[in-house]
């Protein structure tokens, strides 16, 4: 040990500091990385599990035998899915015939911001279900679009788009009975349900205008 | 260790005399933003109850090995770290509260209340009395943002506890105001937060003027050895 110095200059005053810093530094981040690293597999896990989740809400179990999540392909960025960067579709097969597709689209003219959507539509062009994912909504508004916050439990208003298609909705009636279409909406809140809406219709006319792409099964590389 | 005085003084404190939303008006950004329902209000309150009392054991452990010049940088960096540990931890072993929680996880490090009681107590007490502040300051807030979450769904929406069914499945939020009532899109939108707070500061503020006005017209008694009854 050094005799205390009365009078540390400077430098060695800032040096010290700096080096306190440092060692803060080296210990906390350490300590960063090792919880990153020993969490990793626990939250991948969790991850997939959530994924899955939310894709049986729109994909009817008996609807595919194959491992979903490994059964993805890359969506080129589209205006039909309002989405400008590329996104993951997964291919549902039963015994090897592809029979649904599941993938994300974007309504960007919500009340405020990007209504995110994951929509399962089979191999016939029937949609099997939708569910928003991510908005900004007003809550207690226009989050009714979410079947947790939708008030009418027994038929939340997401799930009027179950079993339609191109075939069986005309092109006009995609919009809110108040502007003349099939679909309902609440009072004082319909910016939101229009961009809903217009968003699956269009995420719908995608899936017809790129079937072959989509539903091809030798398209995955395994 | 710790004494009864002093605990007592960390949780009045707390809960009201420096109530972090209503006297130190500290961390009004998470605040404003997440308290449109009582659930949020309170979910965030927990995540902060947590994260302050790690925050301020580990600040007040390490306070005499951080030189003052740097003590912000350093605080910032335990609290940030703190922040991601117990982020990622709840995500990966407490998965189910972690997808009601962890949204409001990552808002807490912008929470300069956390910063602010690090500073003001952790730094200069010992562990187990920065472990209280951190809980009762914690309380404090949890009990402000349920009651200004309660205050903004009833008036924006006429529901109470909305929301509920993500934290305990099954239960209901209530409707208390009729189904047709036609909601104040204000209450639920921030300015209509920053309303609110005033009014509850006003509430506070006119509460303890009360009380000072009505000590001050009591006569003043001689000096009694303080009371043994105690009601805590």
């Amino acid at each position: 040990m050094t005799p205390p110095v009365r009078n540390p200059t400077a430098t060695a005053m800032a040096l010290r500091t700096a080096l306190i810093l440092l060692i803060f530094v080296v210990a906390f981040t350490g300590l960063l990385a090792a919880a990153y690293l020993w969490t990793r597999p626990a939250i991948e896990e969790a991850a997939a599990a959530e994924k899955m989740k939310l894709i049986s809400e729109v994909l009817p179990r008996d609807l595919y035998d194959n491992e979903l999540l490994a059964d993805s392909r890359r969506l080129a960025p589209a205006a039909g899915l309002g989405l400008d960067e590329e996104s993951t579709a997964y291919l549902a097969r039963q015994r090897g015939q592809a029979s649904a597709i599941v993938f994300e689209a974007v309504a960007a003219d919500g009340y405020s911001g990007r209504i995110r959507l994951l929509l399962a539509v089979a191999a016939d062009g029937t949609l099997l279900g939708v569910r928003v994912t991510q908005h900004k909504e007003t809550p207690g508004l226009g989050d009714y679009i979410e079947p947790r916050k939708d008030r009418n439990k027994e038929r939340p208003w997401i799930r009027q788009f179950d079993g339609l298609s191109l075939a069986t909705v005309g092109e006009r009636e995609w919009r809110v009975r108040k502007d003349g279409g099939r679909f309902d909406s609440l009072a004082g809140a319909t910016v939101t349900p229009r961009a809903v809406i217009k968003a699956v219709h269009r995420a719908l006319q995608y899936v017809a205008e790129n079937r072959q792409q989509l539903f091809t099964v030798e398209g995955t590389g395994k | 260790m710790i004494g009864r005085d002093e605990l007592i003084e960390i949780r009045d404190n707390g809960l009201w005399k420096q109530n972090s939303s209503l006297v130190q008006i500290l961390g009004l950004c998470p605040l404003l933003a997440v308290t449109t329902n009582v659930v949020n209000g309170v979910m965030l309150s927990l995540a902060t109850i947590i994260v302050m009392g790690i925050a301020n054991v580990a600040v007040s452990s390490l306070r005499n090995l951080i030189p003052h010049e740097i003590r912000i940088p350093v605080f910032i960096l335990i609290v940030a770290a703190l922040v991601t540990v117990v982020d990622l931890l709840f995500n990966a072993q407490l998965h189910e509260l972690y997808l009601v929680l962890g949204i409001f996880i990552p808002l807490i490090v912008t929470n300069c209340i956390v910063l602010a009681r690090v500073e003001a107590f952790a730094n200069r007490n010992p562990p187990l009395q920065s472990a209280f502040d951190g809980l009762f300051m914690g309380v404090g807030m949890l009990w402000t943002l349920a009651l200004l979450g309660g205050l903004r769904e009833l008036l924006g929406g006429g529901t109470l506890f909305s929301g509920i069914d993500m934290v305990f499945p099954g239960l209901q939020p209530l409707q208390l105001l009729p189904a047709d009532y036609p909601g104040l899109l204000l209450a639920m939108l921030p300015p209509g937060a920053f309303i609110l707070l005033g009014c509850l500061i006003a509430w506070k503020n006119w509460v303890e003027a009360r009380a000072a006005a009505r000590h001050s017209r009591r006569p003043t008694l001689p000096a009694a050895p303080a009371p043994m009854t105690d009601h805590a």
